[in-house]
């Protein structure tokens, strides 16, 4: 009875995240019966969009910081994995300058992506510190100088990273199951950081710096906290992509995806879970939607010259259109609740 | 290593990187706006100056002028179409309109003039060099520093002598109580964006000078120097970036001489690194300004 209780007292405030693992589930099931090799491809980048999504709205969301680095940890985590994983015939051939101890190593694909989420933080955590006493424009900057460092090491560490050829060779890991249940891990993960004492201090910091720091929040402390776990995530999804995409260089870990992610996290809302993961699902729709509309017009000529860049465009406007209209994104700062549990509940 | 040609190269970068930054400083002196579009008017610029010399076969002169004219009109209407309309939201969603508006501009470029660079025509004298005792150096280098000087002078008339100078640092300093004081706050802003556009323009000309071509990426790189000079040289005032564009510029120019051959890829990684530790123990920058708001840790 007591634990009857206290479910439906979670579940009225927290309806938005059974319902979203449960969209989720559908959502695969529908896809897998359609059967369309396009669309489940879609949908498996949706499932690992959302996890990047959610690492960067957990530290982004909660801090109120805007993190141009958390794309740099998805690299990291994708490179890391790729390097434990790949055989080492593989990387003598498409890694010809790779340091011998590393290309000697070969690890089941689950533990190479759970070791290049482990190094992602390490790296976080080693860089973090003094980023996290930084706010406001010096903290964006030096956030934004941080991706820079990690992209130019990237593209020139080829003992590493094949510097900015492609890495190849990574196993198919990651199938539509498997992103799947990751993003219904990284839904839940996210609701249990936001509601979880370091998520709750964090987001008082985000709120009221001098309120938080009065009552005795380490606000440097917390911050850092949560990018080190944010990084965590973001290193696992890295992962979990590049064993899905197998192929990649540092270019897919630069400004572009970044901005998307970011876009994703703004148009749906940055502060809660349901927003990030709907800003996500309308980012990737629309972006598909273009993709197409691009493809169509650049095959049947209708124009004098080639269209690039008109999905940018087009989700560029959206974004100051949506800030404009809702500055909270779509959802907006809260996970929405159920009217009818609550109601149910006052009249008891 | 520390010669006459070493110190000129120093101070045209410097001066050069303190164009840069003035431009950015001002707008975040009053809308406390990091404005990622700012790279932008940058490579504007430079279509502006593409396309008045090959469209128009217009004088250089008249590209040069083009150019300036081009960078203020992109940086006023991106005022006026973007950020006047999230002015009064959260920080954050200026900040991200700031990076939509430059991939919104970066796009626009790619799609209706061309994905890849394109040549831009300047006069013989940008890639002539001169004699000085015992250095060579190219007389735009000397150009870069003329210019900036005569631009800093107006600059500091401007911000010193005028009403709207006047206003624009009051402004800076206390928003809300200049407002009170029956300044249009449109106006200022308006102003800000325009004299940041003029001063992109000017850097432009130089900037794109250096490898006479411009692409849709040709303004990130400009604005990342513009980024980490005013960081250096403290946010809060033109003094400091005009002090972190030169500090800047001399840290580059040593690391350049310093650096062994095979570091030299890692030349940007390395900077980065410095300004990060040097934020470590004074994250206010160079130049402390009226505010101490920045600092948390």
């Amino acid at each position: 009875m007591t634990l009857m209780t206290r479910l439906r007292g979670w579940l009225d405030h927290n309806a938005a995240i059974p319902a979203i693992v449960v969209l989720l589930a559908v959502g695969a099931l529908v896809v897998t019966l359609i059967g369309s090799p396009l669309i489940l491809d879609v949908y498996t980048y949706f499932c690992i969009s959302i996890v990047m999504v959610l690492s960067v709205q957990m530290f982004m969301g909660n801090s109120g910081i805007l993190s141009w680095t958390h794309i740099g940890f998805i690299g990291i985590g994708a490179y890391a994995s790729g390097i434990l994983s790949v055989a080492p015939m593989v990387k003598e051939m498409g890694v010809p300058n790779m340091y011998p101890f590393l290309v000697s190593l070969q690890l089941s694909p689950i533990v190479a992506i759970g070791l290049g989420g482990v190094v992602a933080a390490l790296v976080a955590a080693v860089i973090g510190y003094p980023l996290m006493r930084l706010s406001d424009a010096v903290g964006v900057i030096t956030l934004f100088a941080t991706l820079i460092v990690i992209h130019v090491v990237m593209t020139q560490w080829d003992n590493v990273t094949n510097g900015p050829r492609t890495f190849f060779g990574l196993m198919q890991f990651t199938t539509l199951w498997i992103a799947l249940g990751a993003a219904v891990l990284a839904v839940g993960i996210a609701h249990w950081f936001r509601e979880s004492s370091l998520g709750l201090r964090l987001r008082a910091t985000r709120d009221n710096r001098y309120a938080a720091m009065a009552s005795g929040v380490d606000m440097v402390r917390v911050r850092y906290g949560a990018f080190v776990f944010s990084a965590l995530i973001a290193g696992l999804a890295g992962g979990l992509w590049a064993h899905y995409i197998t192929s990649f260089s540092p270019k897919a870990f630069y400004m572009s995806e970044m901005f998307l992610l970011v876009s994703m996290l703004v148009i749906g809302g940055a502060g809660s879970i349901t927003g990030a993961v709907s800003g996500t699902a309308l980012v990737t729709l629309a972006r598909e939607l273009l993709r197409q509309a691009e493809a169509l017009i650049n095959n049947a000529h209708a124009l004098p010259f080639e269209v690039y860049g008109l999905t940018e465009l087009v989700m560029a406007v959206l974004m100051v259109v949506v800030l404009i209209w809702r500055p909270g994104g779509v959802v907006g700062g809260h996970e929405p609740r159920l009217r009818l549990a609550r109601r149910g509940k006052e009249k008891v | 290593m520390i010669n006459l040609e070493f110190i000129i190269n120093t101070l045209s970068l410097g001066s050069l990187y303190a164009l840069l930054s003035l431009g950015l400083v001002l707008v975040y002196g009053i809308l406390k706006l990091v404005n990622f579009a700012y790279g932008e008017y940058i490579m504007a610029a430079g279509y502006a100056m593409y396309l008045s010399s090959t469209a128009l076969n217009a004088p250089w002169w008249v590209t040069m002028l083009v150019a300036i004219l081009g960078a203020t009109l992109i940086s006023y209407l991106s005022e006026l179409a973007a950020f006047r309309q999230v002015r009064t939201r959260s920080a954050e969603a200026l900040l991200v309109t700031s990076f939509a508006v430059s991939v919104f501009l970066q796009n626009v470029v790619l799609i209706t003039v061309s994905p890849r660079a394109r040549a831009v025509a300047f006069p013989p004298i940008f890639s002539e060099a001169i004699t000085i005792g015992d250095a060579t150096v190219p007389v735009r280098n000397l150009l870069v520093i003329g210019t900036t000087a005569i631009v800093l002078v107006a600059l500091t008339f401007l911000m010193r002598k005028t009403v709207l100078g006047i206003a624009m640092r009051a402004a800076a300093d206390k928003f809300t109580t200049t407002r009170l004081m029956g300044v249009p706050a449109n106006l200022v802003i308006s102003a800000a964006f325009v004299i940041s556009g003029m001063l992109a323009g000017v850097a432009s000309i130089f900037w794109v000078g250096r490898s006479a071509s411009v692409d849709p990426l040709s303004g990130s790189a400009p604005l990342l120097i513009a980024f980490i000079a005013t960081v250096i040289g403290g946010m809060h005032s033109t003094i400091g970036a005009v002090v972190g564009g030169f500090a800047y510029g001399l840290l580059f120019n040593l690391l350049s001489v310093l650096l062994p051959a095979s570091m030299i890829s890692y030349r940007d990684a390395f900077m980065f690194v410095l300004v990060v530790l040097f934020l470590l123990f004074r994250p206010e920058g160079i130049v402390k300004g009226g505010y101490t708001e920045e600092r948390v840790g």
